[in-house]
């Protein structure tokens, strides 16, 4: 089947077996490999990308259910050579170890402080309980998450 | 303490941002499925819903008629090479594939090559499997029971289930002190058998290129000198030789010690691709990753500790029975079945101590590795300091009392326990006081004692631990033979920079950052000019890799050493520059100047270009270093962690309110990197004590074979961790450091134990086996005549 998408702003078709994962078509059809695998069961969140804006786990669509929507996934977070301020907050607040994760939680957390720009702790730690990490300990990537939030909101 | 070098060049004790963060913050790692290779083919793998079955027929031809399957291995055909079995880290064998019977559910059975991932899984779907099913064996108890089926049948002269029995400590001395104790406790502790689940699961690429006889195998490995050599040895036979082996560990998505071990997989996927000339990768999904790679702990303990009426401890007795499944394949250095168990006794001064293991095979998975801590030392002090507990509230002493009474104390040190360790440092009085301070105890027992008046349930946990890392000295320690040292090279460049490569592997630890900053210490190189690699075994020296906290206790120690070697040069380079003598030069961070004339001095730069443009006739060119470095002994960090939980008297859910860490690992390299090691050690201790376990039923199907009901916590479950340290730095390490990847998994599962436990003492309750959950916690209050 022919799937017709953008991701990061740039159009892509490719035809495709209906059964393919979403996942499989960014990472092995379109090379973006930023966007991980981390389970079979849409609970650790590694595969998170931005449909029309939204999270989605991309490990639990059809590519072809993605077909005429728009994508963003890590690899478009940085523009013009500039850090999306949630890649700077993650990296300031050591927000990250092994990397694995962290690309499904910035998406989460981008789609998430658009929502909400200015959240207490407790709506942090609830927009990220579907992503998880194993080796931070959560603390530092919720520092992270209000440090892009005060950055954003200085920016406004 | 104040770092001794500017924040610019970014020595030990500066929070420098990480070096690793750049690439994974874009998307931009590597780790081993991201690799694609021309021609790649894919490996999908055949898997047992029995525990114990004979194979009695495989059937392919279905799954070969499947277009893009070309072809179905067996055990047969692996047998023909004689790779059917293999040697696990233990020296015991295991399966690669089996000829005769499966022994656990979810064991390879075949595996599928195919064109793509697809078609590999509609393979491994397709392939028959005819079964007859033979008794199963889940508990390690029944299987050592007289008459019991013997597992093992592969071994011609096995009688019986029993792997190995290992003792170790004074058992008469031991015996006494308990006759003649005036208070003893006694308690069974299970402490289940879990699984790592770092979030990348493992894989691999493996790579034959027939026509120069090499083979590359990219793979989810923390340990791939060592890798290398197995797979010589192992391969020999079939022409592989090590000179011609590479193994690539690129970016790794956390290992925890999951993956020190050789599975299956990796091995099919190399057979396949020397077979076949293609490149062929193998990723495992999350399941088989649960249900299939080396579990964690599983050891049933029987504790007793003797003391006095007035609190002095005298004797531990330990007796466990550890569940290997189907093969011991711990990764354990090979004098130590029960690896460093026998540091189980703890902080505490005791006059004797016995312990006893014995291992016994199961129809479950094999393992016996390590969940993020140094071989087997979390089963220790979750023992020791669930029976410390248990004998201060006996004695009806203050648990912080109690433990401050019989502390090893600071003076005692270099300390011989009782079971012979020499315990280099510590303060571990200083790190409990730090800890009650900082969280409030005496407000928090008055808390709890209004509270338990009006009938709320509170309790206060504490968990004084003493690790045992850095494995570790040549004379005691190896795996499979090889010695647990390991290596730096560093090579400066003519302009100043400089590169530096180890044989250890960083699974989201920093290694480019911290190690960049040892040198940076010791070299006055800004760390920002220093680039550190790891993981090719074709560039980095031999290593024995990262586990067990040995990266910075025995590759740091081995940055430091080579540094050292590199500034021993420098010297000589710069008498030259100088025209002075080497012993009239003095070294400050970054320069040799001339004593007495400060003004005359050459930077480690201005003596980098001349060790390439003008060195002293006599020396060699060049200004490079290896070393490897084996520890003259391990290091012990140690803390003491603080918890408060409130448990819901309605649902039995435990919440734990505040949970304050004091760690000691001697002197920091990067403080905000420690405090991350802190923070995930500490998920990772609350994960066992509150949610993680792998059980299964009696004919070995398992439970919690998925993350839909094998509970990580998430961002909602896992508190706001409270960090703080002291520093009682390593008198043998270099640096003075020594280790912290795995203090606060070891630490923190008893303080939370502990915490319940205290919560409900008055009720009764004297133990609680971990995980702690929200049902086991009900039952028990409404056994005791609880009601909300």
């Amino acid at each position: 089947m022919l799937v017709k998408v953008s991701i990061n702003g740039e159009k892509h078709e490719a035809d495709v077996e209906p059964r393919l994962l979403l996942v499989h078509l960014i990472r092995e059809v379109l090379r973006l490999t930023g966007t991980h695998i981390g389970c079979d069961t849409t609970h650790c969140g590694a595969c998170t990308v931005l449909l029309d804006g939204r999270p989605v786990k991309s490990c639990t669509m059809f590519a072809v259910q993605a077909s005429g929507h728009e994508m963003t996934t890590v690899e478009g977070l940085e523009q013009d050579g500039k850090l999306h301020p949630l890649q700077e907050g993650f990296m300031a607040e050591h927000g990250l170890q092994c990397g694995y994760c962290t690309p499904g939680m910035l998406m989460t957390s981008v789609a998430f402080l658009k929502k909400n720009p200015k959240p207490t702790e407790d709506e942090i730690r609830l927009a990220i309980s579907g992503n998880l990490c194993r080796c931070t300990g959560y603390v530092n990537i919720v520092k992270a998450i209000q440090h892009a939030a005060a950055k954003l909101q200085g920016g406004a | 303490m104040a770092p001794k070098t500017s924040p610019e060049v970014g020595g030990m004790g500066h929070s420098v941002r990480r070096k690793e963060d750049p690439r994974f913050i874009r998307g931009k790692g590597t780790y081993v499925d991201d690799v694609v290779l021309p021609g790649m083919l894919y490996l999908d793998i055949v898997r047992s819903p029995f525990a114990h079955a004979k194979i009695k027929k495989i059937d392919a031809a279905k799954a070969t008629a499947i277009p893009g399957v070309l072809a179905v291995i067996t055990g047969q055909d692996l047998a023909k090479y004689n790779l059917h079995w293999m040697p696990t880290l233990m020296s015991d064998t295991q399966m690669v594939l089996p000829v005769e019977k499966v022994m656990y559910q979810a064991q390879e059975v075949a595996a599928v090559l195919a064109t793509s991932r697809y078609a590999a899984a509609d393979g491994a779907a397709a392939v028959l499997v005819e079964y007859e099913p033979l008794p199963v064996i889940v508990d390690p108890k029944k299987a050592l029971e007289p008459g019991a089926p013997v597992l093992r049948t592969d071994k011609k002269d096995k009688k019986d289930n029993h792997i190995w029995h290992w003792e170790w400590g004074n058992r008469a001395e031991t015996d006494r002190l308990f006759t003649e104790a005036e208070v003893t406790v006694k308690q069974d502790i299970y402490i289940p058998r879990i699984h790592v689940a770092s979030i990348e699961t493992c894989g691999c690429i493996a790579h034959f290129d027939k026509v120069n006889d090499k083979l590359t195998v990219w793979m989810t490995t923390q340990a791939p000198h060592a890798i290398r050599t197995v797979f010589a040895l192992v391969a020999g036979h079939v022409g592989l030789s090590e000179q011609n082996i590479r193994i690539i560990s690129p970016d790794i998505g956390g290992g925890f010690g999951g993956k020190v071990p050789v599975y299956p997989g990796y091995v099919i996927a190399v057979a396949a691709s020397v077979l076949t000339g293609k490149p062929v990768k193998w990723i495992e999904d999350r399941m088989e990753n649960l249900q299939a790679d080396s579990f964690a702990r599983d050891y049933h303990i029987t504790a007793e500790l003797a003391a006095k009426k007035d609190g002095t401890l005298t004797a531990l007795r330990i007796k466990t029975l550890a569940d290997h499944g189907y093969t011991d394949a711990a990764a354990n250095p090979s004098k130590f079945p029960a690896g460093l168990f026998h540091v189980c006794t703890g902080s505490y001064d005791l006059k004797a101590a016995h312990v006893e293991v014995d291992g016994a095979y199961t129809n479950k998975p094999p393992g016996g590795i390590a969940y993020r801590c140094s071989f087997r030392v979390t089963e220790a002090v979750h023992t020791i300091e669930r029976m410390a507990d248990l004998m201060a509230h006996q004695l009806g002493m203050d648990p912080a009392e109690f433990r401050m009474k019989n502390f090893v104390k600071p003076e005692q040190f270099p300390y011989k326990s009782a079971l012979g360790w020499e315990y280099d440092s510590g303060n571990y009085a200083g790190a409990l006081r730090k800890a009650m301070d900082t969280i409030g105890y005496a407000d928090l027992r008055r808390e709890q004692a209004e509270k338990r008046k009006r009938g709320e349930l509170m309790g206060i946990g504490i968990s004084s631990f003493t690790e045992i890392v850095g494995a570790g000295p040549s004379k005691h320690f190896d795996i499979l033979g090889l010695k647990m040292f390991d290596s730096c090279e560093i090579r400066i460049h003519p302009t100043g920079k400089a590169i530096a490569r180890f044989g250890t592997k960083s699974q989201g630890q920093g290694h480019e950052t911290t190690y960049a900053q040892i040198l940076a210490e010791e070299l006055g190189i800004p760390a920002a000019d220093i680039r550190v690699e790891e993981g090719d075994t074709d560039t980095a020296p031999y290593g024995l890799g990262t586990y067990a906290s040995r990266s910075t206790p025995v590759a740091g120690a081995a940055a430091a050493i080579a540094a050292r070697k590199i500034q021993d040069k420098a010297r000589k380079i710069a008498a030259h520059l100088l025209e002075a003598a080497e012993e009239d030069l003095v070294w400050e961070t970054g320069k040799f100047s001339v004593k007495g004339a400060p003004n005359r001095s050459k930077t480690i730069q201005e003596i980098a270009f001349a060790a390439y443009t003008n060195h002293p006739q006599g020396l060699e060119a060049g200004l490079e270093a290896v070393s490897y470095y084996d520890p003259p002994n391990l290091t012990y960090p140690f803390g003491s962690y603080i918890c408060v939980v409130d448990v819901d008297k309605g649902t039995g859910e435990v919440k734990v309110r505040r949970f304050v860490a004091i760690d000691d690992c001697g002197n920091i390299i990067n403080p905000m990197i420690v405090q991350g090691q802190v923070h995930g050690g500490l998920t990772m201790g609350l994960a066992p004590a509150l949610l993680e376990e792998i059980s299964y039923d009696e004919i070995g199907n398992i439970q919690g074979g998925s993350f839909i009901d094998y509970l990580l916590p998430t961002a909602v479950e896992t508190p706001k961790w409270e960090t703080g340290h002291t520093v009682t730095p390593s008198p043998h390490h270099p640096l003075g450091a020594k280790g912290v990847g795995e203090s606060a998994t070891v630490g923190a599962p008893a303080a939370i134990a502990n915490a319940v436990v205290d919560a409900l003492w008055h009720l009764g309750v004297r133990h609680i086996d971990i995980p702690i959950t929200p049902p086991k916690v009900w039952r028990l209050l409404r056994e005791k005549g609880v009601t909300e």
